[in-house]
């Protein structure tokens, strides 16, 4: 398996969650089989044991927690990328712990998957994943202060509360702080995590409240904080060329001039290992990255492309539109018989959805810097999936996983891009031939060339009304890409519990995978944020021709309140999704009267367990220029962590979806990427973002991630203002595709 | 070698290139990382720093033209007695970020923003940040935190007119 595979692998499984797990209650073992999928077993590995210990005198009751005279110290465990998790993880234990949040330093832990679990930044998995271990580790220390407090005391830990970081004995008026109790808590053996009562939500006291980031401060004052940032004494600067068409290896290169050239260090070529996903390229080393940069304008590089991608876009665009009339090759879902229930229905409609290729564009270009001193391998790296990228390292290298040393620095974004470690490896096997640290800088254009891109896709789907106007038949024939000609690429696999699958008698799902070399990777709402774009729309195309109320289809199709696969805490429940669907219409205002050229659109998608519906007020002028006034969004993702951050990932994902859905295309001829900078890659501006109204149902399941879910309803929900408002049906994106710009 | 005012001080620059954008000298040699790389090309407004109190692109300013003029990069913001300016204040209170990759480069333009104009209305906020991008879809809190700091750049005025040459009314 090479390393994109292994990303597709871990991608899938995590697209899968939701509803893989049916039908049994999802117990926490099940739970990680299924998302542990790095080093056999790690996840199982954590402990309520404590790693060993950092210092005497403190007392750090296991990996996350250490409390000694000088404070209150939490460990976030995960990646941070802009989702907020170096914030919200530690809330999750400072309140079983009940620690006054002003008291709690948060650092960023190391890498270590046999301390704190899996450490990954993807699948809005980090909330759900860590949730009860967090809360178990947070109440463990907590009684264990209790336990020690009750000894100082000389009373029963019965007559003991906890608050604001201090054991309290309110009969006497005494209190501990905690960092009185930490010699005495070291002491005592750890509670089983049986033993632990954990809160109910309405004893929250931090959970729910807005907190601000805990690098914000570092972050206003533009303190070194990213990848990017990171400096070493002595470190060196470098860049690294690939074949524009990935796949291509080196024949030739001007080495020796490129050696002479001012402030160059060095320069080689490095051979490709597919198996770590390290593409062949050549290395400029020099005394700044700028120096760098420069001296690679001189570069000439003979490729040799024969093995290479040459991946066109309106090669793959008239396939489709060959296969569309076709039946698919597989048929991922076939509940009852769409085929007759479409011959059978009173009306049926047809309609022909595609959409492009994306790339990340997280603004942070790929970065890792690596040193090689003392037998080992260290990186400092901006990656979602450290442990990954360390045994990719490991195996590089020839070395063992503890000669590789991971330290997590903050990503500016992520997107699912920094899911694959090509940065890294890119890096070790730069770092590996050099005595001093070096920094790996990619530019832009590498960034864009070199992405594993949202895959593209084609939609023929059809359905069938009755005389009522009820849905009666659902086909989506999707065309779609796989690498290997048998696993389509992240994103690429409609499967049963993909939305209206699951509430339809007579739905099915066929799939074509066709020949695509470019590496394509988990982004953002993987699948969900196209196919979102693709029922959503064709639902309201269905309500359009049944002549019904829109949000009357959709209630309609969730009916009766029930988990679509019993016993699922993570599947789609017809109440939840009728309860946001509900709410956001009432907030937006739904059915009141609009102006001429201004409409309403309303879509609903679940993904990553999260039930989330969105209304667009829109306006269009004859121009086809839009302006999105507000989006109304309704969520319901359990209890809220952390308002501010859960608030702030609902408003981005908006933001984001409309950027994406308006002007982002990513084209590929002969294997080449046609665009190469924000010139050709338009990102929505400031003037054009909505206003954003955000509702949260805090319904009391176990909470689930929010740094996905969010953004696949907004495309159909503007699209189907944008028809509402003009009857023009857009089934394309980016919409600029059929001439729409933003006012 | 060169020599550059930057946040108020003389700093010596090694790099003989005059022609070496802005931000590699501020990031590689003189240690301020605050200034960010996104595009290379002026697209992303991540590398903007104040020249002479406008904000610049140091992706595509050469360091020799900087030279010429004093250079404020967001190190440079918060006084000394480290009391956060407004502006940042504002952010954290916000809590604006996400990744957080692009704030520098807002914070620059909007500082740069209320200095010429304390109180800005939509209009004129949106167009002084048009030239910095969000790839996380932070514009709503960026917003709402200019105006919070144009608050208070007002109420902090007010109250010590002396320090800013006097009442703002």
């Amino acid at each position: 398996m090479n390393a994109y595979d292994d990303l597709q692998s871990l991608a899938e499984r995590m697209d899968a969650l939701p509803i893989d797990i049916a039908p049994r209650k999802l117990s926490r073992r099940r739970f990680m089989q299924l998302t542990g999928v790095v080093g056999g077993g790690l996840m199982l590995g954590f402990t309520l044991k404590g790693r060993e210990a950092e210092a005497a005198s403190s007392f750090e009751p296991n990996a996350f927690i250490r409390i000694d005279a000088d404070g209150i110290l939490i460990h976030a465990k995960n990646p941070e990328v802009g989702q907020g998790v170096k914030t919200s993880l530690p809330m999750i234990v400072a309140e079983e712990l009940d620690a006054a949040w002003d008291d709690v330093t948060v650092a960023q832990s190391p890498v270590d998957e046999e301390a704190f679990g899996f450490q990954m930044a993807g699948g809005s998995m980090s909330v759900p994943m860590n949730w009860d271990v967090l809360r178990q580790s947070g109440a463990a220390a907590r009684a264990m202060l209790v336990g020690a407090a009750a000894g100082e005391l000389g009373v029963a830990a019965s007559e003991l509360s906890t608050r604001d970081s201090k054991v309290i004995h309110e009969a006497s008026g005494r209190s501990l702080h905690y960092t009185e109790l930490a010699d005495a808590a070291a002491a005592l053996p750890v509670p089983e995590a049986d033993s632990l009562r954990l809160k109910g939500t309405d004893e929250y006291r931090l959970l729910g409240r807005r907190i601000t980031g805990v690098d914000n401060e570092a972050l206003v004052r533009g303190e070194a904080l990213f990848g990017i940032d990171q400096t070493l004494p002595g470190m060196k600067f470098a860049t690294y060329s690939k074949c524009p068409a990935v796949g291509g290896t080196v024949v030739s290169a001007n080495i020796d001039a490129v050696k002479a050239l001012p402030g160059v260090v060095d320069a080689f070529a490095i051979d490709g290992n597919e198996a770590v996903g390290l593409l062949p390229g050549v290395a400029i080393v020099a005394d700044s990255t700028w120096a760098a940069i420069r001296a690679r304008r001189e570069l000439k590089v003979e490729w040799d492309e024969s093995g290479a991608a040459s991946d066109s876009w309106s090669a793959v665009s008239a396939k489709a539109e060959e296969l569309r009339s076709k039946p698919g090759a597989t048929r991922p879902v076939d509940d009852g018989d769409a085929d007759a229930a479409l011959e059978a229905a009173d009306k049926r409609l047809s309609a022909y959805y595609t959409y492009h290729f994306a790339s990340h564009a997280q603004l942070e270009p790929q970065n890792c810097t690596a040193w090689r001193h003392d037998g080992i391998m260290e990186l400092w790296a901006p990656t979602q999936l450290p442990g990954r990228g360390r045994q990719a390292v490991a195996d590089l290298l020839g070395l063992e996983r503890a000669q590789v040393t991971v330290n997590q620095l903050r990503g500016g974004g992520g997107f699912g891009r920094r899911l694959h470690n090509d940065f890294m490896v890119e890096v070790a096997a730069i770092a590996n031939r050099l005595d001093v640290p070096v920094k790996l800088q990619w530019t832009r254009e590498d960034d864009m060339s070199h992405d594993t891109f949202r895959a593209g896709g084609f939609h023929q789907v059809d359905a069938g009304l009755d005389a009522e106007g009820r849905i009666t038949a659902w086909r989506d024939r999707f065309i779609t890409f796989s690498r290997d000609g048998q696993r389509p690429v992240s994103g690429g696999s409609l499967r049963p519990g993909v939305f209206p699958a699951g509430v339809l008698e007579n739905c099915r799902y066929e799939q074509t995978a066709l020949e695509w070399k470019t590496p394509c990777g988990p982004w953002r709402a993987p699948g969900s944020n196209v196919f979102g774009f693709v029922e959503q729309s064709f639902i309201h195309e269905l309500a359009v021709a049944a002549d019904r109320d829109h949000l009357e289809v959709l209630l309609e199709m969730f009916g009766e309140p029930r988990w679509l696969a019993e016993g699922n805490p993570r599947a789609l429940h017809t109440g939840r999704a009728a309860g946001v669907v509900k709410l956001a219409a009432e907030k937006a205002g739904w059915g009141r009267e609009m102006p001429q050229g201004r409409a309403l659109g309303l879509a609903f998608y679940f993904s990553h367990a999260g039930h989330i519906a969105e209304v667009a007020d829109v306006s269009v002028n004859a121009n086809r220029q839009i302006t999105v006034h507000r989006v109304t969004a309704a969520a319901d993702v359990g209890p809220i962590i952390n308002l501010s951050g859960a608030e702030n990932q609902v408003q981005g994902s908006i933001v984001d979806g409309l950027s994406t859905m308006l002007g982002q295309s990513v084209t590929f001829e002969k294997g080449r990427v046609e665009q190469s900078n924000f010139d050709a890659y338009p990102m929505l501006r400031m003037a054009n973002s909505p206003a954003v109204d955000v509702h949260f149902i805090e319904s009391d399941y176990p909470p689930t991630g929010l740094g996905e879910p969010a953004l696949p309803p907004l495309a159909p929900a503007v699209c189907n203002a944008i028809f509402t408002a003009t009857g023009h049906r857009i089934r394309t994106m980016p919409i600029a595709k059929e001439g729409y710009s933003i006012a | 070698m060169l020599s550059l005012k930057i946040n108020g001080e003389e700093r010596k620059v090694d790099d003989t290139d005059p022609s070496t954008p802005l931000l590699w000298v501020l990031r590689d040699e003189l240690g301020l990382v605050g200034a960010k790389f996104g595009c290379g090309i002026a697209r992303c407004g991540a590398c903007t720093v104040l020249l002479d109190g406008a904000p610049v692109r140091s992706c595509s300013v050469p360091v020799a033209a900087a030279a010429e003029g004093e250079v404020t990069t967001i190190e440079g913001l918060a006084d000394e007695s480290d009391e956060l300016t407004p502006v940042q204040q504002a952010w954290v209170d916000l809590d604006v970020a996400q990744c957080g990759y692009c704030q520098a480069g807002q914070i620059m333009a909007a500082t740069a923003l209320l200095a010429r104009d304390p109180d800005p209305d939509d209009a004129a906020i949106d167009q002084a940040m048009a030239g910095n991008l969000c790839r996380c879809g932070t514009y709503t809190r960026i917003r709402e935190a200019v105006k919070v700091a144009a608050g208070r750049a007002w109420e902090a005025r007010k109250a010590s007119p002396a320090r800013d040459g006097g009442d703002p009314a």
